[in-house]
């Protein structure tokens, strides 16, 4: 595959994710109730980072959590090889709280689909909303972000390849193509 | 260590003996996500929907049966239990009938226990599209209870390498012992065997092990001491004098512990014999798991059902 563009580099990642922080706490009037659940794997360390900007701003830490979504998705006979199958985990009942789930790349909406099954089983939050580092257009299903880091208009046959310090070596976003 | 492996080579898990350490790292890893399932206030995944598995036991099993029901229940795969006992297997049906009128019904999974050695492989060759769970084949393999064995030391230990492991009891008829030393060798555990000499096979150092003759030597230096069942049904007759002189030869007390590692944890396959392999001060004491070997179980069951049926029928497509 080559890089078609460079999407964000390590500065900008860090900016855009300062921005969807920003925009959580506004949107939730504050952190009351609130916990950052991000899903494995790239989403894990955008809500850690998430969680960080908000607690320098408020000046207290939010609840975070991990959620693995593997058993509940609607592919799970059609695509080999599955990823491992991790431990889901979650600080504190979800009961009644502001979960916002947080990904890497909003595409065909299916392994957010899967990640509300998920989460459901864990309880009844009384709002759940979606961040998203990139948006990249394409639903096959009725789901939006409420919180988005950039939009990017794509064709189909190209691959959003997010890259995370944490698990990748160093930041950045690009946009390849098959 | 960590899995590179991503899926099981064959649909079906009939042994450990076939396995490779990647692949029994995999269901290790995979078992540690299915542990926290069993955890949640739902305890339900829907991984296996819609998916057929059938428990086929042709011969007694309370733990491995409910164990495994548990697990497939959890994956919310439907379940049907067939036991030999009001049966037509007591009206003369051969296996392969019974088999193979299961099969015309369309499971996708057949978990099966058969005292004849190699059966699930005989199931497991004739039916392609179907993957196989052993068991329990006479006195071959037990694979779950090997995996469930390893899941619990590497939990408790962090490691299987360079564990040393002590196996006491009835190696002769048992088939979680073989299991076992294919799994600890391949994940190069150390593993030593002590039993009576009418209880150990003639030379069963060539898997790799080291067999001593007296349970305290058994013990020295240990990390792990799993303790087997006498099978008084497998033996028809009793292989030593008495089970009062095996307690007092081969018996595991408090006493006879002391000689182990600190931190030795004590196993045991169940079902026990209190006062016969094991004393209760022993299965009952802080030095055992043999309550998290069940729990775990579970977990490891789910893993090895997840991979076959969920995560490998696809692999073929």
């Amino acid at each position: 595959m080559n890089v078609k563009k460079r999407l964000l580099d390590g500065s900008r990642m860090v900016r855009a994710i300062r921005r969807m922080a920003i925009e959580i706490v506004e949107r939730n009037r504050g952190i009351d109730d609130l916990m950052i659940v991000g899903i494995r794997s790239r989403g894990v360390p955008i809500a850690e980072r998430i969680a960080k900007e908000i607690e320098q701003m408020e000046g207290q830490p939010v609840a975070t959590g991990i959620l693995d979504i593997t058993l509940y998705r609607d592919d799970l006979t059609l695509v080999a090889p599955q990823p491992v199958v991790k431990p889901t985990k979650l600080p504190e009942s979800i009961e009644q709280k502001v979960i916002v789930l947080v990904d890497d790349v909003l595409y065909t909406g299916r392994t957010v689909r899967a990640a509300l099954d998920a989460l459901v089983d864990f309880g009844r939050p009384r709002q759940v909303m979606l961040a998203v580092l990139i948006d990249r257009g394409h639903r096959e299903l009725p789901i939006h972000a409420d919180v988005i880091g950039k939009t990017v208009p794509t064709d189909a046959h190209e691959v959003i390849k997010v890259k995370m310090a944490e698990l990748d070596g160093d930041d950045e976003v690009l946009i390849m193509e098959k | 260590m960590r899995t590179t492996a991503s899926s099981l080579k064959s649909k079906d898990l009939l042994g450990i003996e076939p396995l490779t350490p990647d692949e029994i790292s995999l269901i290790l890893d995979t078992a540690e996500g299915f542990k926290e399932v069993s955890e949640r206030p739902v305890k339900k995944v829907p991984a296996l929907r819609g998916q057929l598995v059938i428990n086929l036991f042709m011969e007694a099993s309370t733990r491995t049966r409910v164990s495994f029901e548990i697990a497939e229940k959890r994956l919310s795969a439907d379940t049907l239990n067939f036991s030999a006992s009001g049966s037509a297997v007591e009206k003369g049906e051969t296996l392969i009938d019974t088999a193979e009128n299961l099969v015309a019904m369309r499971p996708n999974m057949i978990v099966m226990r058969h005292k004849h050695p190699g059966s699930p492989k005989m199931l497991a060759e004739r039916f392609e599209n179907i993957s196989v769970i052993n068991a329990g084949d006479g006195a071959h393999e037990h694979p779950t209870q090997a995996l469930l064995d390893a899941f619990t030391i590497r939990e408790r230990l962090g490691r299987l390498q360079g564990v040393n492991v002590s196996i006491i009891g009835d190696i002769k008829y048992s088939r979680v012992v073989r299991s076992n030393i294919h799994l600890l060798t391949k994940m190069k555990a150390n593993v030593t065997l002590a039993a009576p000499p009418s209880l150990m096979p003639v030379e069963i150092e060539k898997m790799g092990v080291r067999v001593v003759h007296s349970l305290d030597e058994a013990i020295e230096g240990a990390d792990v001491i799993m303790m087997l069942r006498i099978q008084l049904e497998r033996q028809g007759k009793l292989s030593f004098p008495s089970l009062r002189e095996y307690y007092n030869t081969f018996g595991l007390t408090p006493e006879r512990l002391r000689r182990a590692r600190e931190g030795v944890i004590v196993m045991h396959p169940g079902p026990m014999n209190r006062g016969v392999e094991i004393a209760s001060d022993v299965a009952d004491g802080p030095w055992s798991v043999i309550l998290e070997q069940v729990t775990n179980g579970v977990a490891v069951r789910m893993a090895v059902l997840y991979l076959l049926g969920g995560a490998h029928s696809g692999a073929n497509e």
